[in-house]
């Protein structure tokens, strides 16, 4: 029992964890909190979903089709919403009210043209489970865990042993200093928001799957962002981390404690947190820079 | 009839104002962002009505106890996430959190009545929602003008030059905050006892991003052109009601069009005494040629 919620919690953190994940990004390099993440997972969902129910492809296919898609969406995001706002140098206050509008935009259309309907997705793992140490933990579980955590280590290697990789960590210490040698920042910007919201496709398909597809399910975000706020703003490995042990915790509470208590215990969570240890567990940039 | 349809709009809109002042003292003139003052005019919609519905509290203390209320519990948010060199996206993302949290909270006490919501007595009559609107703007224009008035627009301006200039960014920041929860407060109060019924689906973020909606589409750093938003958002889908669908996009796509292209807003830093002053120079100069 006690295996069996640990994995349910971990599947769980590990999709909150690409979402901080692609969050976190956005916000180091940018440093504003991009309110409109929520609905290019949305989005992503939607997509997976036409792929699935319309065209009938398998699952790999949708989790592509999905990335790709939420990907284009986010570059798109970014230079129609954001692009003028950065190159005028706009106060962060700016970019979050635009990205707030965003995601009020898309929620909002998707609802009045698609509809308030609840979608399911085509059962892709026929609730098949895995027995293992006498608990039996079902394969969706596992899949989403394995997935999310290849991704986001496939994201680290990137991040740091690719030359885009430098160019974006260079970004994220001093966007003015890397354009002056020589880094196209605007592409460089398009490639982070493309990676973010690839991220944000693969949550969309995974939570899609696990519950169910509808404009709103974009809300859930509010859980990444407090799991990047426990990891420390703007820090991938703590948006990773944080995401796992607000997911661990929330399930622990629903399955011991009371399920619907469960957010009002991770708000407790980040009110206590931010109380203890501001900075999170491995934030290191957390007053506004000079 | 129609004029009581008219009145109720009017006393609607009235309302609504009051907790956009509210948001205008805390995104306009100390420059934070806030996803989550619905959750404050819930407050004070709760306390009231909570008060007046198993209680009989005389409608004027239930008021009073709702902006009390909100003003607590923005301490509450307000204490651990507004510390001094936090990054203000720690308030944005706990507020968010909160909103959550209240709604959960709201739908599963016995005492609100869960998410069927409590039916209260029509008791804001139009005197009371007029009274509290005027009193909430001589309010406002009073703290605006005052030293912490200065000290908000200062913190807006620069929060570092501020804080160089000798102002606790903190209490600052905190002292807006408790203003704005209670003016969103008193809104919540007034609007419980003027629809009669309240539930916790009212104040979600959709509320949130409206209140925001107005005061950034009425022009950050003013009063009067929120207040003129807030009623031309409140009355105009009254009016539009078959293309009440596409009214949220709209705000949405009105939101990133302002920012990109006119960020002061409607209004910007001025308020209506400005542009008529501004009018009558203007036909001076003319006169003269």
């Amino acid at each position: 029992m006690f295996l069996q919620t640990l994995v349910t919690g971990l599947s769980i953190g590990s999709i909150y964890s690409l979402m901080a994940v692609g969050y976190s990004l956005i916000f180091s390099v940018l440093s504003f909190s991009n309110f409109a993440h929520g609905a290019v997972i949305m989005l992503g969902a939607y997509i997976g979903l036409a792929l699935a129910a319309k065209l009938g492809l398998g699952f790999v296919l949708v989790l592509s089709g999905a990335v790709a898609g939420a990907g284009l969406i986010a570059i798109v995001n970014e230079r129609v919403a954001y692009a003028a706002l950065r190159r005028r140098g706009a106060p962060s206050l700016y970019l979050m009210i635009s990205a707030m509008g965003c995601s009020m935009f898309l929620e909002n259309m998707v609802y009045a043209t698609i509809g308030a309907r609840f979608y399911a997705f085509p059962e892709f793992f026929k609730s098949q489970s895995v027995r293992l140490w006498g608990s039996s933990l079902s394969l969706l579980d596992l899949c989403a865990f394995v997935i999310s955590m290849a991704a986001i280590f496939a994201l680290q290697i990137f991040i740091t042993r690719t030359r885009t990789g430098i160019a974006i960590r260079a970004g994220v210490n001093d966007m003015t200093m890397c354009s002056l040698m020589g880094v196209d920042t605007d592409r460089l910007i398009s490639v982070v928001f493309f990676l973010a919201g690839a991220f944000a496709g693969v949550a969309g398909v995974f939570l899609g799957i696990r519950y169910l597809v509808y404009p709103t399910m974009g809300w859930v975000t509010n859980k990444a962002y407090i799991a990047a706020v426990i990891g420390g703003l703007g820090s991938l490995p703590g948006a990773m981390i944080g995401g796992l042990i607000l997911g661990v915790l929330e399930t622990l509470v629903s399955t011991y404690v009371s399920s619907v208590m469960r957010d009002v215990f991770s708000f407790t969570a980040l009110i206590a947190l931010l109380i203890c240890l501001p900075n999170g567990l491995m934030g290191t940039e957390t007053e506004d820079k000079v | 009839m129609y004029y009581y349809y008219v009145l109720n709009i009017f006393l609607l809109a009235c309302i609504n104002m009051i907790a956009v002042l509210g948001v205008s003292i805390f995104t306009g003139f100390t420059g934070l962002f806030s996803l989550g003052h619905a959750a404050f005019v819930g407050i004070g919609a709760y306390t009231a009505g909570v008060l007046t519905y198993h209680w009989y509290v005389p409608f004027p203390l239930a008021i009073l106890a709702g902006m009390l209320a909100s003003g607590i519990a923005g301490l509450v948010i307000g204490i651990p996430t507004l510390r001094a060199k936090l990054r203000s996206d720690y308030f944005a993302i706990a507020i968010l959190g909160f909103g959550e949290a209240l709604r959960v909270c709201l739908e599963n006490l016995s005492i609100t009545n869960g998410a069927r919501g409590l039916s209260l007595d029509e008791l804001s009559g139009s005197a009371w929602v007029v009274g509290a609107l005027l009193a909430s703007l001589a309010f406002t224009r009073s703290l605006l003008r005052s030293r912490f008035g200065a000290m908000f627009m200062a913190i807006r301006e620069d929060p570092v030059a501020a804080e160089m200039a000798g102002i606790n960014l903190f209490r600052t920041r905190l002292l807006s905050l408790v203003v704005s929860a209670v003016l969103c407060g008193a809104s919540g109060a007034l609007l419980a006892h003027r629809i009669a019924f309240i539930q916790p689906v009212m104040f979600t973020m959709t509320q949130s991003t409206q209140l925001l909606a107005s005061v950034i589409a009425g022009g950050m750093g003013s009063i009067s052109g929120p207040a003129i938003v807030s009623f031309i958002f409140t009355a105009l889908p009254e009016m539009l009601r078959k293309l009440e669908m596409y009214r949220l996009p709209a705000y949405g796509l009105l939101l990133v069009v302002i920012m990109i292209f006119r960020p002061q807003g409607l209004m910007g830093y001025r308020e209506i005494p400005d542009l008529l002053r501004g009018t009558r120079d203007l036909l001076l100069a003319r006169r003269v040629r």
